[in-house]
């Protein structure tokens, strides 16, 4: 983690939301907390200001029209060695559509009713290297990996007896600390946890998690 | 074919004038026996061939047979496999009578009878499948919930892809492509059946030689029509098909106007009156959202919940309108409900009132988890906790409603709290063997 935040410097952030209305609320939630560097309202727009702007996160809406986050996500992976951190945020609670943004590359998804501090942790979250699932993201993770594989491929189409139980708490509201408590393990082991199950959603072979891909025309 | 024992009034062999042909007799005896009409006229013509039998039948059928009042309801014919045993039946039934006609000598010739018969057949299935074959199609409808979701998902995905379901798009093609099937081979079984009443009359008169030729003329006369006109055909059946599914969309698009008309202009317009009072906004917020999340997904309304991820969503958007405080719900796996899984869902709900009334408004949190005969229901909060042996005994609410009706259902309850911790209510119930 040597790209941790300088004290009293957040990570630059960059909203993506086809809604004016929207990427000015979360503006107006954000800017005391953390440092904005812009919006974009649109797929083309979004690329040429991830560009133009550097920033360390991007705030990623999935709905947008001509490709949606998944298609931001991939051409700036085209264009860059170093892409910023991707964190999904949208209305939407499809599980297909969340899988696949988060198998495009985002490294969490959280839904829009989240408070204004809850967001900005997950920035400064995300920013350092971790993963962040909200409730319901943990919810369908289970739901996807949920019975034994057909035929285990690896081990990367199941998910172990921990991470099931902290993806458990996680879906009962829990915070990261919280779990940690609970559990009797470190924070960061919480979130070793937690970054291993992203890690397997994106490069497991399951079946249920590559046919939301395919349906979303994703090459994986 | 005589006149049936009409015991209940409602099934008195009656003519159908609305649903005849000529004096609704078979359409009478169709209703009384909930057989196909065209199976029952089918008949009288076999019969009719048959040295004039069947004629004789129905006229005696006309004059005996009372007249039932028009404006009848129409009886509903047996579809799928039903319909196919019904026909086959029939079908042998005629051939067993018309074998001991030709024994009998009531017969009018092997080239007349059979090229009738044959032909008869065909007829009614292509008749039917052209002219009736669209009313079990619409009759489908309503009956499964996925198949009527389906449009809606369908129609949403122009929009926003995330309404596309994959299980209910999936389940809806697979219906589509079942009745097409259907559709095919009957039409396929009905020409088979004509070409054949052709063949085997010209094979009996010896006309078959002939035949060629004129075949042989028939089909150069159509070959040299064909590349004359089938690029106006293809520009005709082009601009139908463009037509339709433009007439399809547009009524997807009036239904989905109409539904969002009645739900979220609605709710706007709510919003805009009582915007003075924002935890009345924001209920109204939720619980116009959670309406159409429930759309967009296919899931019936609230209210019609026989499954558990429904009625545990059915309980939360209750408490949440009811105290104002939201409940997240997260379900992981589903299930029917039984009367203990009913149990499950009250004691949750009671667990949700509880959170709502003493969490202090903060958000209430319910992860379900279904599976392997086990049923986990967690419903947590942030509020303040209590110290659970400190509860005096006479306050019933957790230990009736929540520990006790677990119990009472095979199941158990935890609850876990401490003071400024939160609380947690956990539900199990296994199935036993």
């Amino acid at each position: 983690m040597n790209d941790r935040p300088r004290p009293g410097r957040g990570p630059r952030v960059l909203i993506v939301d086809d809604h004016q209305l929207f990427r000015s609320g979360v503006r107006s939630e954000l800017e005391p907390l953390l440092e904005i560097a812009g919006e974009a309202g649109g797929v083309d727009e979004a690329v040429e200001a991830i560009e133009t702007q550097r920033p360390d996160v991007v705030l990623l809406d999935v709905h947008m029209p001509d490709g949606g986050g998944v298609e931001v996500i991939r051409r700036t992976a085209a264009r860059t060695d170093s892409p910023p951190c991707f964190l999904a945020l949208s209305v939407s609670d499809a599980a297909e559509d969340v899988i696949a943004v988060i198998r495009a590359g985002a490294r969490g998804y959280v839904t829009k009713n989240i408070s204004g501090e809850e967001l900005a942790e997950a920035v400064r979250r995300v920013h350092e290297g971790d993963a962040v699932f909200s409730p319901r993201l943990a919810g369908f993770v289970l739901d996807a990996f949920a019975g034994p594989a057909p035929q285990p491929q690896s081990e990367l189409d199941a998910l172990t007896a921990r991470e099931r139980e902290v993806l458990q708490h996680i879906a009962r509201g829990y915070m990261y600390k919280e779990i940690a408590l609970r559990l009797d393990i470190s924070p960061r082991t919480v979130e070793a946890h937690v970054s291993s199950v992203l890690r397997k959603l994106q490069l497991s072979t399951r079946h249920e998690l590559s046919r939301w891909a395919a349906e979303r025309g994703l090459d994986l | 074919m005589t006149t049936g024992p009409g015991s209940a009034s409602a099934h008195i062999l009656r003519r159908d004038r609305d649903a005849g042909w000529v004096g609704g007799v078979a359409a009478g005896i169709a209703r009384r026996f909930g057989i196909d009409v065209s199976l029952v006229r089918l008949a009288f013509v076999v019969a009719t061939a048959a040295g004039g039998f069947g004629l004789g039948a129905y006229l005696l059928g006309w004059i005996l047979i009372p007249a039932g009042e028009s404006g009848s309801a129409r009886s509903r014919l047996p579809t799928g496999r039903a319909a196919v045993e019904v026909a086959l039946g029939t079908g042998l039934l005629l051939l067993a009578a018309l074998l001991a006609f030709r024994e009998l000598g009531i017969w009018f010739s092997d080239a007349i009878v059979w090229p009738l018969v044959l032909i008869a057949s065909g007829g009614a299935l292509l008749w039917r499948q052209s002219l009736g074959g669209q009313e079990p199609g619409v009759d489908e409808r309503p009956s499964s919930a996925p198949a009527e979701a389906a449009p809606h998902a369908a129609l949403a995905g122009d929009t926003s892809p995330a309404a596309l379901s994959g299980e209910a798009s999936h389940a809806a093609l697979a219906a589509e492509s079942r009745r097409a099937a259907a559709a095919i081979s009957r039409t396929g079984i009905g020409i088979a059946l004509v070409i054949a009443a052709g063949f085997v009359f010209l094979q009996a008169t010896g006309a078959l030689g002939a035949a060629r030729d004129v075949l042989l003329a028939l089909i150069a006369a159509v070959v040299v029509l064909g590349v004359i006109f089938a690029p106006w055909v293809v520009r005709l059946v082009r601009s139908l098909t463009q037509e339709r599914a433009q007439r399809i969309r547009s009524q997807e698009r009036a239904e989905m106007a109409a539904h969002l008309h009645d739900s979220v202009l609605q709710t706007l317009a709510m919003v805009q009156r009582s915007a003075g009072d924002p935890g009345e906004v924001a209920a109204i917020a939720r619980r116009q959202e959670r309406e159409l999340r429930a759309w967009l997904a296919g899931r019936p309304a609230p209210g019609q919940a026989a499954r558990l991820a429904a009625a545990l969503e059915a309980a939360a958007a209750d408490v949440e309108e009811r105290f104002g405080v939201p409940v997240e719900v997260v379900v992981v796996g589903d299930r029917e409900l039984d009367g203990n899984h009913e149990a499950v869902v009250a004691a949750a709900r009671e667990a949700m009132t509880n959170a709502a009334k003493f969490g202090a408004g903060s958000t209430v949190d319910v992860y379900a988890e279904s599976g392997g005969g086990r049923t986990q229901v967690f419903v947590r909060d942030r509020g303040p906790g209590f110290d659970p042996a400190a509860v005096p005994g006479d306050r019933r609410g957790v230990r009736d409603s929540i520990v006790g009706r677990m119990q009472r259902h095979g199941g158990r309850a935890r609850v876990a709290s401490a003071p400024g911790g939160g609380t947690e209510v956990e539900l199990v119930l296994e199935e036993r063997p």
